[in-house]
């Protein structure tokens, strides 16, 4: 990918298009992966094929403007900071404002650095005053302010996640608590959040698209709901897009890991988690959580982890409702298995023999 | 080890870093004193700038969160996490999974390792290599590449060594744009076994939760062999490109070289023989589908999981954090009855003190894990990860499935006929070096082993579901008081979870990935870690002058290693200014807009 322009001005061969091209100063996207994070969700992202990243880049969607992506996992660049190709110089160049437009992403939960007397819980590159590691939160405090959008990508840096568990030493919290829930961009835009731990491939590209369509003034402002997610992709919860819900409905539950049938006594949180995985696959169709035999350990959550844990009970509020369906379902079932037989019966005019029953009057 | 030599009495050394180091896995640095006179390496510090703590927040919670909550340590090998927490867990709750959930394991591990170590080596290391890369550093290379046709062009279908260079250029590349396709099949192969990547949803101590059915293992089947039709072609591809680089570059062999001290904890467990017991580790250990071992010097130092265990010593001397000295000590014999050190995993506590850095003294959140061989404290590496593993079940010579077949030097790889190639032979012998082409060239070989011990996997399975025993998950009891380890090879090595269970929580879980063997800092001893101290050894074969100096031959060095640092390292050499002073370098000064 890298910051170079010329593989994405590369990708187009003719057309009017072409001469804009030329023109066009790109988008930047700044992609800061040293929140307190596990690369998940970088690494999450080179798995989505729709579209997938090197589409986005070399621009294979009709409209999507320019980019050039400054992207630690897969970046050309990396030469040393005294000297030629230094990846980190781009983050100084945006906050001294020789960057514009650009989008700022941000991959892993803030730490509190106010907690302790000296150091630092994360870094990002050196600070040239005092030669200590620049932190991740005072890098936020000077790009925020001149971004055109903020993304918080992955759970860490949307709501805190796994780093923000209780008992953990470093006071993580996720871009909205630190900036603020009403944050807005210059350009208006509020913080983008698109949480899951990793993210779901295609979630993020499609998010990505969607600001970058924004951004050429092809689409208007992206629609979050309150905790700042997209609305598309997030406004219905695991449970209603999971094919093991018939067997709720009809009261059968699993009570080993290896059933096919509902998960919820065993730990499944999907019935109240907002997330699409099940409807949509992890990759391509493929994979998933409690659809393919995980339990929903509600990763995309802001009460990720802490209010699900221990995992592996039911959830208090599963009892109720599953104990309902249990008598319920057992009353549908039955009458189910007696519609079943009938349908999986063919009409008696399916037969061979001179005589023709399906009640067709013969001409002859 | 290499002498460092100090900068500022007037040698003439200068100061260089890279931070962040891209194209790895999490933020690392590496700050370096380089003598351009001598086109050597003089000095290097790797350091970490992220810490978490998940040591800390881990303690008090139930042990059955162990595998979901560890599996976020790493966002590309996360689900080795999960799996070596799962082993430990089966220790600790005394369950053993039914077979067919295991071989789901091992296909879901060998995807993970099909995928990495393709996106890695093509995507972020290939680029190290390609075109773009070699025009801007070594022009007079690419020359001869030009010049210099593949050997094995029949196989891959690349003239010369240029065009293969070409094909890795990063997007406008074909073979480039074609590995990250081939990174997303395989880990839809992982998803079909494991729910989703990186992070399971499907793995629970005492099994899976996977439905294991036909069609399961046809969907993976079918992508799999077109996996290793594609090693037919890579690994002949790298051949050639990693020979033509010692042949273009005469010494080339000195990169990223170090004493050969590797380690490898085993991994892919044969269900006939592993109990998940204590007792008997060393015997099921010996039988796993990668052999274990401690290599010193090319000479095999032991294949028992037990003595590993034992063997594994946490120090400080670098890092960010307060000592335990004098702390409770929680496991003070193992279940065999042997004296476990205090400064091993169990025993461990992390208590974190964050400052400032200083390459004097501290200077990183990475600790300092060695093995004691009884003598010495041991800063084994694990190269990555394909090399240990390759050159362990090589010395072993106890891997034999039909598919791969360790000899005592050498392993030898059949991969079967597939769509369009026959069947093919590749045979990895143990190498003269441990270097960073050799690190390399293993990466491409452990592919193919990977694709053809899962051809074994997917046989063994299919055979439990025809003979209709299709349970994956086994029931368990969490018990009040219990300890567990896990061992496994996480893409880049060696992998152990240590915890202990009291009052049925958990007491203490310490995770040992392989980077922080690889990222380790200066021990007590000051001993350096293994990037320090391959960094140290290396040549510059680089043709640009200091000032337009990217370093190329120190990121190779670096990059071989497969570094994954949700937790980060820096290097450095300062503005082309010679030092005055030892002192750590001020970073961007100087440098042009």
């Amino acid at each position: 990918m890298g910051a170079d322009p010329s593989a994405a001005s590369a990708a187009t061969t003719s057309g009017a298009a072409d001469t804009d091209d030329a023109a066009e100063a790109p988008i930047h996207i700044l992609w800061i992966n040293a929140g307190l994070s596990c690369d998940g969700d970088s690494v999450s992202l080179t798995a989505a094929t729709q579209p997938s990243i090197e589409e986005i880049a070399l621009r294979a969607l009709p409209g999507l403007p320019k980019i050039a992506v400054h992207w630690p996992l897969i970046d050309f660049e990396c030469g040393p900071v005294q000297g030629a190709d230094n990846f980190v110089e781009w983050f100084f160049k945006a906050d001294r404002g020789e960057l514009e437009p650009f989008v700022l992403v941000v991959e892993g939960s803030i730490p509190n650095e106010s907690i302790k007397p000296e150091g630092y819980w994360c870094g990002f590159g050196d600070n040239p005053a005092t030669g200590q590691p620049m932190t991740t939160s005072e890098w936020i405090d000077r790009l925020a302010p001149k971004a055109l959008a903020v993304v918080a990508i992955g759970t860490c840096a949307t709501y805190g996640g796994i780093h923000a568990m209780e008992g953990n030493p470093t006071g993580a919290m996720g871009v909205p608590d630190y900036l603020g829930w009403e944050w807005k961009s210059k350009a208006g835009i509020p913080i983008v959040c698109v949480p899951g731990c990793p993210i779901q491939p295609d979630n993020f590209a499609e998010t990505l698209t969607y600001l970058l369509y924004q951004a050429a003034g092809s689409a208007p402002m992206i629609p979050l709901d309150d905790k700042l997610r997209p609305t598309w992709l997030f406004g219905a919860t695991v449970h209603e897009g999971c094919d093991r819900a018939g067997y709720y409905e009809q009261g059968q539950f699993a009570t080993t890991y290896d059933s096919p049938k509902c998960l919820v006594k065993l730990g499944c949180w999907g019935p109240v988690v907002k997330c699409n995985v099940p409807k949509r696959g992890w990759m391509d169709g493929i994979g998933g959580c409690p659809n393919v035999g995980g339990i929903c350990i509600a990763c995309t959550m802001p009460g990720f982890p802490d209010k699900f844990m221990p995992f592996m009970d039911e959830p208090p509020g599963g009892k109720v409702s599953s104990t309902a369906s249990g008598v319920y379902g057992a009353a549908v079932r039955r009458l189910r298995s007696i519609t079943a037989k009938t349908v999986d019966k063919e009409p008696k005019w399916r037969h061979t023999g001179r005589e023709l029953t399906t009640g067709y009057s013969r001409p002859w | 080890m290499a002498p460092a030599t100090k900068a500022g009495d007037g040698s003439g050394l200068m100061e260089m870093s890279w931070d962040p180091i891209t194209r790895i896995v999490g933020s690392l640095g590496i700050h370096t004193k380089i003598d351009f006179k001598q086109k050597r390496v003089a000095e290097c510090y790797s350091t970490s700038s992220v810490f978490r703590g998940y040591s800390v927040f881990m303690r008090g919670k139930d042990p059955r969160d162990a595998h979901f909550i560890t599996s976020r340590i790493c966002g590309i090998c996360g689900d080795n996490h999960a799996t070596c927490s799962v082993y430990a867990q089966n220790m600790a709750y005394g369950v053993k999974p039914p077979h067919l959930g295991e071989w789901i394991i091992n296909l879901g591990e060998s995807a993970e390792y099909m995928f990495d170590h393709n996106i890695f080596q093509e995507n972020l290391v290939g680029v190290d290599y390609c075109e773009k890369m070699v025009r801007e550093t070594n022009p007079g290379v690419l020359e001869l590449a030009e010049r210099t046709e593949a050997p094995h062009a029949g196989d891959h279908g690349y003239r010369t060594i240029a065009d293969i260079m070409r094909s890795l250029n990063p997007l406008e590349g074909e073979f480039y744009r074609e590995a990250l396709q081939v990174s997303r099949y395989t880990r839809e192969m992982f998803c079909l076994m494991e729910g989703r990547h990186v992070h399971p949803s499907t793995l629970y101590a005492g099994g899976v939760g996977t439905v294991a059915s036909v069609q399961l293992f046809t969907d993976y089947l079918s992508r799999l062999m077109r996996y290793v039709e594609f090693m037919k072609r890579v690994v002949p591809l790298h051949d050639d490109l990693f020979d033509f680089f010692y042949e273009a570059l005469p010494g080339y062999e000195e990169v990223g070289r170090r004493r050969i001290l590797l380690g490898c904890w085993g991994a892919l467990n044969d269900p006939d023989a592993c109990d998940f017991t204590y007792r008997n580790m060393t015997d099921w250990g010996r039988k796993m589908f990668v052999t274990p071992g401690v290599i010193v010097d090319g000479k095999l130092v032991t294949n028992d999981l037990t003595r590993i265990n034992l063997g594994i010593r946490i120090l400080l001397g670098s890092s960010y954090y307060q000592d335990w000295e004098g702390q409770e000590q929680f496991v003070t014999h193992d279940p065999l009855g042997n004296p476990v050190d205090p400064r091993h995993p169990w025993n461990q506590h992390t208590i974190p003190q964050p400052q400032k850095r200083d390459f004097d003294d501290k200077y990183s959140w990475v600790m300092s894990p060695r093995w004691f061989d009884g003598t010495d404290h041991l800063a084994l590496d694990t190269g990555g990860g394909p090399i240990a593993r390759l050159w362990s079940t090589a010395l072993s010579g106890l891997v034999d499935c039909g598919y791969v077949k360790a000899t005592g030097h050498s392993v030898v790889i059949n991969l079967p006929r597939s769509l369009t190639k026959p069947e093919t032979t590749f045979e990895w012998k143990i190498p003269k070096w441990s270097n960073a082409l050799e690190r390399n060239r293993a990466r491409t070989y452990f592919q193919a082993y990977s694709a053809a011990v899962a051809l074994h996997f997917a046989e063994k399975a299919l055979e439990e579901v025809r003979a209709g025993r299709t349970q994956t998950w086994e029931k368990f009891e969490v018990p009040d008081e219990s300890i567990g380890c896990g061992f496994t090879e996480a893409v880049r090595g060696v992998l152990s979870h240590h915890m202990v269970i009291r009052d049925g929580k958990i007491a203490n879980y310490h995770p040992y990935p392989p980077t922080p063997w690889n990222a380790s800092v200066r021990d007590s001893y000051g001993t350096p870690g293994p990037y320090e101290d391959a960094v140290q050894n290396t040549p510059i074969f680089e043709e640009n002058s200091p000032e337009n100096f990217k370093g190329i031959d120190i990121m190779r060095a670096v990059r071989s290693f497969d570094p994954c640092l949700p937790c980060g390292v820096h290097m450095y050499v300062g503005g082309g200014k010679t030092l005055e002073k030892l002192h750590v370098p001020t970073g961007l000064s100087g440098m042009a807009g």
